[in-house]
């Protein structure tokens, strides 16, 4: 590596935010013409560093430098001219404008007097695109694409504009596994080409397959630089958290019980027409952890908000679904949580949290319905601090805060440790539906909440887990259900996953199979 | 951090703010500030006539205010507290002449202040209703709803129910008014102030209650605050949104408990002197907390009488620019630090 150019230095950079130091002295080389991956926990510190790369944020202290050139940037603008774009995790995009329109918004390269050089524009884009394996139409409004392909577009946003350093901020929680691979591909292509990609992400496996070098950040310092290929899961996990981490989650079988949840045909259609259940048909006992594997978008949502009784009325529904022979098609969410049901949503900032809350609001919230914890017309807030106490304790919630702070100074694996604690908790539940239990959450706070769920299983509760995560299908699942445009294409029998589970990245590929 | 330690201050660096601004325009038309001010203090708090005035005018101040505060804890801006208070008010002095002279002031007194609250909330149920069922943006039901009001009890007025060669109702029964401060008190302050401001602090401390304390706020400010995620708890943000408003249209209708019930006895026109739209500025600079909005209505109605002790000094406009710049300063504070936040 030590022949290659450097292309971006940093020079201990650091930020913080109040008392928080989100940086502290970070110094990190990215070559050119390479993949460099910044992996570590949220939290660690990773996105304040590429916001500061990127211009969004300025450090405290400490330098960048372009080509051995001290850089600062006071905006993207000036990191763009400078030669670095950054891909967002969330798009910003204009959904009305086509994909042309997108690429040179902001860099129109045309007077106020004459019109845009469309043509040459879209040939252009067109070119840039096939170069790297990521073809879309430049004529095609945004809106029609589907995730994988605004993506793309974003990419080649940023290259449009000659970017020699592109950071991808978290890149492939949203691609199915065959759009990661081709991104991937892409990336390779323009490492090839001279050009430097930075790689932000906590998959592991990502970095190993795709990178170069590899950084590990913890706790706003950079624990480390190597090459990938001296670099394994284990010692990536260790410099992550700082201690060994157990990948893999006990999972003693079980007999399974009765059935307590059985769908049966399930069609829906949104209100503007669109099929996004095909006769979807599954049963999940008691004591059992069914797994739905699938890329999203097909058909994930509907599911969940016909199951919780949040669906949109205006839609079409067929088919059925009920609980322990009762069906819920007809019922709202307060109704279905009486019946015992708990459910813990795909986005948990946006259906499961009130961020305002504190934390023991927060865990009353959705259970404030149940007669314990009321007096008067109010709330009984002794019985409450006890309960929160306990959870806490029980799911090792962790904040630096003093007493009850609001939940959104919590981290997202804290969130999501309280978000767990709050529905496990409910008395006489008997299903559990956990739509991406993990999503965003640290490797420590995963295997806490993987345990946690396979104890709720082991007391008899059944579980329909939905997750985009193969490994924690796997990992969790009794049986695994392939989820394909709205149906369940196949099914893996109990057997079969534990098989699976023996040769572990094998049964990913099967799976992967009838999941695109 | 330190944008969140500064947060609380904001309104009294606005307050600051504003009467600095005051004082320079006091300054700019050649007359000094301070001697105007110290005018207004001894001219208010000085006297018990003037007190009086200026807790008058702020029992009206906190009654809107909650009226704008209520349905702003489920993200609802209800602009429509001048049209509710209107409406409350022409019920108020009809129900108070209509009811029998005989009738005993324990059922004739709070029947009026039922009517003119069931008007106030039907209003702002009105606009509640059109949001929840169409989407309609309830900024502009709530002004229009204000226009509706405003000509409706002006048609109803001199059409039908104005005293001849009056802009007035004729008197209410004498059972449906409530007793000023001095047959209260004993006093001989002369002042409009009654027994309505007694009123408005209880339920002041009732609402907060309501809000802080009861299972119905919970859900009321989840509702708010993350409607999404209230909905996935089971709870019906509609009909929060609706309660809230029903709530808040009753408090604005309360306002004529004072105006009608306890100072005028009659409805007449501009009778209300846009205190449902300063009920507006009242909730902004407390933050729509209900005890918060005492005080800021206490500074509003201070304001407001204040500068009329004044008039041969400075225009009373002045105070007008210091409310305003007030409220300004209010919702451009938080902006800035936000900017500074980069």
């Amino acid at each position: 590596m030590a022949s290659l150019k450097t292309l971006v230095r940093l020079n201990g950079i650091s930020r913080s935010f109040g008392t928080f130091l989100a940086n502290d002295k970070v110094s990190l080389a990215i070559h050119e013409g390479t993949i460099h991956a910044l992996v570590g926990e949220n939290g660690a510190g990773k996105s304040t560093l590429s916001n500061i790369m990127y211009g969004l944020l300025r450090p405290d202290s400490g330098t960048i430098e372009l080509d051995g050139h001290k850089v600062s940037f006071g905006s993207p603008r000036q990191a763009i001219k400078a030669g670095i774009g950054m891909v967002h995790q969330h798009f910003m995009l204009i959904p009305t404008l086509t994909v042309a329109e997108n690429i040179v918004l902001g860099d129109e390269r045309s007077s106020l007097f004459t019109p845009l050089p469309r043509r040459r524009i879209e040939k252009e884009i067109l070119e840039l695109s096939r170069r790297h394996g990521m073809e879309v139409d430049p004529g095609a409004p945004v809106s029609s694409l589907s995730v994988g392909e605004q993506q793309r577009v974003e990419i080649l946003k940023v290259l449009y504009r000659n970017a020699r350093l592109l950071i991808l901020d978290e890149p492939t929680a949203v691609l199915s596994p065959p759009e990661t691979e081709q991104l991937f591909r892409s990336l390779r292509s323009l490492a090839n080409e001279g050009r430097s990609v930075m790689l932000v992400t906590h998959k592991l496996d990502e970095v190993l397959e795709v990178s170069d070098e590899v950084s590990v950040m913890r706790k706003g310092r950079l624990i480390g630089t190597l090459s990938t290929s001296e670099a394994t899961r284990e010692s990536l996990a260790r410099m992550m958290v700082g201690r060994d981490v157990l990948l893999r989650t006990d999972n003693p079988p079980q007999q399974p019980g009765k059935t307590v949840l059985s769908i049966e045909k399930l069609e829906y259609r949104t209100p503007d027409g669109r099929q996004k259940l095909r006769g979807l048909d599954l049963k999940v006992r008691a004591g059992e952890i069914y797994g739905i594997a699938g890329v999203e978008g097909n058909g994930q949502s509907e599911l969940l908000s016909l199951l919780w009784g949040s669906w949109d009325r205006h839609g079409r529904v067929a088919g059925k679904i009920s609980i322990e022979g009762v069906p819920i098609l007809d019922r709202n969410p307060a109704e279905i949580a009486d019946m015992g049901v708990s459910m813990i949503p795909e986005d948990r900032l946006e259906s499961a949290v009130v961020p305002e809350f504190s934390i023991e609001d927060n865990l009353l919230f959705g259970r404030h319905r149940e007669k314990a914890f009321h007096r008067g017309l109010g709330f009984d807030r002794e019985k409450l601090r006890k309960a929160t106490g306990k959870a806490i304790a029980d799911y090792d919630i962790r904040f630096s805060l003093k007493d009850n702070p609001p939940i959104s100074s919590l981290s997202g694996g804290n969130q999501q440790k309280l978000v767990l604690a709050r529905e496990l908790e409910r008395p006489d539940i008997r299903l559990l539906v956990l739509a991406q239990p993990t999503r965003g959450v640290d490797i420590g706070a995963i295997e806490l909440i993987h345990r946690r769920i396979v104890e709720a299983r082991v007391r008899g509760i059944a579980i329909l887990l939905v997750s985009s995560e193969l490994e924690e299908i796997i990992a969790l699942s009794t049986r695994i259900g392939c989820l394909f445009e709205g149906a369940i294409r196949h099914e893996f029998s109990e057997e079969e996953v534990r098989n699976g589970r023996i040769s572990e990245s094998g049964f990913e590929k099967e799976i992967g199979l009838y999941i695109t | 951090m330190s944008e969140k330690n500064l947060q609380p201050y904001i309104p009294v660096f606005s307050v600051l703010l504003a009467f600095a601004a005051g004082s320079a325009i006091i300054a700019l038309t050649g007359t000094d500030p301070v001697e105007v001010y110290q005018k207004m203090v001894r001219s208010t708090f000085g006297s018990g006539y003037g007190f009086g005035q200026v807790l008058f005018r702020s029992t009206t101040l906190v009654l809107t205010g909650l009226a704008v505060a209520l349905p702003f804890r489920v993200k609802l801006f209800n602009v429509g507290a001048e049209g509710q208070l209107l409406m409350g008010s022409f019920a108020a002095a009809i129900c108070g002449t209509m009811i029998p002279v005989t009738t005993s002031p324990l059922i004739a007194a709070p029947a009026a202040l039922l009517a003119a609250m069931a008007a106030g909330s039907i209003w702002a149920v009105a606009a509640g209703l059109l949001k929840v069922r169409f989407g309609v943006n309830e900024v502009i039901s709530t002004i229009m709803l204000n226009f509706i009001a405003q000509a409706l009890t002006g048609y109803l007025l001199t059409n039908h129910f104005a005293v001849p060669s009056t802009v007035h109702t004729s008197q209410m029964a004498s059972g449906t008014t409530l007793p000023g401060f001095d047959r209260l008190f004993g006093l001989s302050w002369h002042s409009p102030a009654n027994l309505s401001t007694l009123i408005a602090i209880l339920i002041s401390l009732l609402l907060a209650l309501l809000l802080f304390r009861s299972r119905y706020g919970f859900t009321l400010s989840a509702s708010g605050l993350n409607p999404e995620a209230a909905r996935h708890a089971g709870i019906d943000t509609d009909s929060r949104i609706i309660g809230a408003m029903a709530i808040g249209g009753a408090l604005a209708g309360l306002g004529a408990g004072n105006l009608v019930l306890g100072y005028k006895h009659w409805f007449e026109s501009g009778l209300t002197s846009g205190a449902g739209f300063m009920g507006i500025a009242v909730a902004l600079l407390a933050g729509a907390h209900p005890l918060w909005i005492l005080l800021s209505a206490l500074l509003f109605g201070w304001l407001d009488y204040g500068g009329l002790t004044v008039n041969t000094m400075v225009p009373k406009e002045i105070f007008m620019i210091v409310q305003a710049v007030t409220i300004l300063a209010i919702i451009s504070f938080p902006a800035l630090s936000a900017l500074r936040k980069r």
